[in-house]
């Protein structure tokens, strides 16, 4: 599905990203976790295509192409969707016409006829009533004035209604009530498929409970520092991340 | 650059894609301002001699004012004595039907989306094309006049209905308001005239489509609108010019004039030639529009899309006369590249109860500049009047500028006056948003635009809207970066 090799990556000639390496196969479902700032945002907008960050070396390949030669919306419509740390706002543009346009616009790249308002009302109720999302966000300007768990479940929201191969979700648990995080682990796993992959960024081991991770990686100063499987991040959670104090202490002394 | 970047670039240098020229035998006065130039316009529109008296009191009194400098827009300063002041396609008499019109002339309309013809003309919208200094043809003329509705161009009205003009001509922007609409009270060639019946809802819309083709010509039009008392009518305005690399002068001095309980619905679709992308060429777009609110529980609303033109300068403005009179502005101001616009309103006040409300949308892209300038004015018999004034900016990219100044002047304690202001800025962020959803960055740009400008395109009427959206998505193209 995705492969990471030696990727550097950043913003402004500073690397942020300094050689990561990854491979996530078909079905697979991984955690990200590490300390404030060590990368992972950048990661995932970098796998996004956010042209804010420059890619200064290494490769990357999604289901067999090259995924850095493809402009951000075209990684969308190959099936990259990124749920956003902060989602962005856009006044005056209502969420409807936000989706209704990225769900046509992911028919047509399919060659599927595009879905009128009526269509699409009828879709987003089913996705809305799954998210457990007020109506009446979806005629709000985008994003606009909506509380820090309505962001978190609109993103979710979204993601169902585009069915993505590789979701990203940028700490869509934090902010989340303890209902809501019960939602939002449905609507991922109601997503899951053994083509389909997960890509999770978190702080909190509270989330793997709900959905359970193949792999747990420990991302610090812009490297993988430690893989393991979903007992990882229980362990993380007792430990904290004080020993990577050591292990860059550790490496520097060699 | 990035990849989005060039491909933006690359569409904004697309050309302007009404910039063709017409080749028709026209019958041209040569360059220059003088009484026998204006004698000329006079006696070859068989004018009546009160009309030349008008031309003439208006060219003393322009001969004593000089360019007005106080707008925020810079540019050189076009020569008077350099512009021919009447060019008419060329034809033996005026055509009788549209099959003696210049089959060029037609085929530029088509080319434009306006069909003439009959057999393919647009339902429900009646057009009188002016083409350069005269109207070449008025579609629907038999079915308006069993209504008792005037829609002809201004010359015609003057031959057959020149009480009425003469009634009207000059009431709501005298010759003595300004410099430009001193010039257009001189020479102005042609235009509309329109006159609705009292007690009739015109159920066309009415539409004038001005093009200019000539080289080294100014357009100078004078449009005349009248509603009767109870009388309701949409007029629609459309405008487009060739790709040329001298500036053109467009002077145009708009009238409305409104009686008890009637209304007038005034709707601009304005894309003259804006300049290349270096800012050579374009036209200046220096117009007065005044309406006058005469009667009681009378309504004039503004709608206009600005997004043509090298350089935009014009207030269409409301005088609420008439108690209970009502007043609306709707405006959407685009400026991009190098394209400088000075823009806003007037509204002024002087009976009770009367209301008047401000949309103002202006959007700044590439070097483009603009300053939306409003003046709210609430006299001293202006008992309970309201004023609510919404500016909103939109900057994409940082070399633009938008500028807000709005002047409030009242000497009613009992007026109320409302200003609401905005700036927002279309961020790479919010583009990068609707790509990672799969929508192209053009797209993003047009719906987020087409957001924001919203409350006015929904004052237009649908098939314009649709027009105007698609409008300012062409102009945009190339702007985000
Ligand atoms: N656009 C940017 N411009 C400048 N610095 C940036 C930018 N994006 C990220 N950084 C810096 O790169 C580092 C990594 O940021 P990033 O957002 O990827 O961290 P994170 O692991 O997601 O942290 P958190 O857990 O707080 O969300 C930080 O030091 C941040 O300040
Ligand atoms: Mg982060």
């Amino acid at each position: 599905m995705l492969r990471i090799e030696d990727l550097y990556a950043g913003t402004q000639g500073q690397d942020i990203l300094k050689g990561i390496d990854l491979e996530i196969k078909p079905g697979e479902v991984h955690a990200i976790m590490g300390p404030n700032g060590s990368g992972k945002s950048t990661l995932s907008q970098v796998l996004a295509g956010n042209e804010a960050y420059d890619v200064t070396s290494g490769t990357v390949t999604y289901q067999g192409r090259d995924l850095l030669e493809l402009g951000a919306d075209e990684r969308a419509l190959a099936g990259i969707f990124l749920a956003f740390q902060y989602p962005v706002e856009i006044p005056g543009f209502s969420n409807e016409k936000f989706l209704r346009t990225a769900v046509n616009a992911q028919r047509r790249h399919r060659g599927e006829p595009e879905l009128d308002a009526f269509d699409f009302a009828q879709l987003a109720k089913d996705k809305m009533a799954l998210m457990e999302l007020d109506p009446d966000l979806l005629n709000r300007s985008l994003n606009v004035g909506f509380s820090g768990g309505e962001k978190k479940r609109n993103e979710c929201f979204q993601m169902a209604l585009l069915e993505p191969s590789l979701a990203i979700l940028d700490e869509t648990d934090s902010g989340l009530d303890i209902d809501a995080l019960r939602i939002v682990s449905r609507g991922v796993n109601a997503l899951r498929r053994p083509d389909r992959s997960v890509l999770l960024i978190t702080h909190y081991q509270r989330l793997l409970e709900y959905i359970v991770p193949d792999y747990v990686h420990v991302l610090a100063d812009g490297r993988i520092v430690r893989s393991g499987g979903k007992e990882l991040a229980a362990e993380l959670e007792q430990t904290g991340y004080g020993w990577l104090e050591d292990m860059t202490a550790g490496e520097v002394a060699q | 650059m990035s990849d989005e970047k060039k491909m933006l670039q690359e569409l904004s240098d697309q050309e302007y894609k009404w910039g063709f020229v017409t080749d028709v035998d026209a019958d041209t006065v040569p360059p220059g301002l003088n009484e026998d130039v204006i004698r000329f316009i006079s006696h070859k529109k068989n004018e009546p001699d009160w009309l030349l008296a008008f031309r003439l009191k208006a060219y003393a009194h322009f001969l004593t004012l000089t360019p007005p400098r106080w707008q925020k827009v810079q540019y050189a300063e076009p020569d008077l004595q350099a512009i021919s002041y009447y060019s008419a396609p060329k034809q033996k008499e005026k055509p009788k039907s549209i099959d003696e019109i210049d089959p060029e002339i037609l085929a530029t309309y088509e080319k434009l989306g306006i069909p003439l013809m009959e057999q393919k003309r647009l339902e429900g919208v009646a057009v009188d094309a002016v083409f350069d200094s005269v109207s070449v043809a008025t579609t629907h003329q038999k079915k308006l006049a069993d209504m008792g509705v005037l829609f002809m161009s201004f010359s015609e009205a003057v031959e057959s209905h020149p009480e009425l003009v003469r009634r009207y001509l000059g009431k709501v922007v005298p010759h003595t308001d300004n410099f430009y609409a001193a010039l257009n009270s001189a020479v102005f060639t042609d235009g509309s005239f329109v006159y609705i019946p009292k007690g009739l809802k015109c159920p066309l819309e009415l539409s004038t489509y001005f093009r200019i083709n000539a080289a080294n010509t100014g357009q100078f039009e004078r449009t005349l609108i009248v509603a009767d008392e109870g009388a309701y009518v949409s007029y629609l305005e459309g405008c487009t010019a060739p790709q040329r690399d001298e500036n053109q002068l467009h002077a145009a001095v708009v009238e409305l004039y409104v009686h008890d309980d009637a209304e007038i619905k005034y709707s601009t679709v304005q894309n003259w030639y804006p300049g290349d992308k270096d800012g050579k060429g374009g036209i200046y777009n220096f117009v007065t529009k005044r309406g006058l609110c005469a009667g009681d529980r009378s309504k004039i609303s503004w709608t206009q899309v600005e997004t043509g033109s090298a350089v935009t300068w014009k207030y269409p403005s409301c005088v609420l006369k008439g108690d209970d009179s009502i007043g609306e502005f709707y405006s959407v101001a685009l400026t991009n590249n190098l394209q400088q616009a000075d823009t806003g309103t007037k509204m002024v006040h002087l009976g009770r109860n009367t209301r008047s409300t401000i949309i103002s949308k202006g959007i700044s892209a590439g070097r483009g500049d603009q300053t939306y300038r409003g003046l709210v004015k609430m006299g001293k018999n202006a008992v309970n009047a309201r004023n609510f004034t919404q500016c909103d900016s939109m900057l994409l990219g940082d070399k633009c500028g938008a500028h807000t100044m709005p002047y409030i002047e009242s000497r009613n304690s009992t007026a109320r006056i409302e200003h609401e202001a905005t700036t927002t800025k279309i961020g790479e962020d919010q583009i990068f948003y609707c790509n990672q959803r799969g929508i192209s960055t053009e797209d993003a740009v047009s719906l987020i635009v087409g957001g924001f400008c919203r409350e006015v395109f929904q004052e237009l009427p649908l098939e314009f809207a649709v027009e105007a959206q698609k409008l300012l998505s062409v102009s945009l193209e190339g702007s985000v970066g």
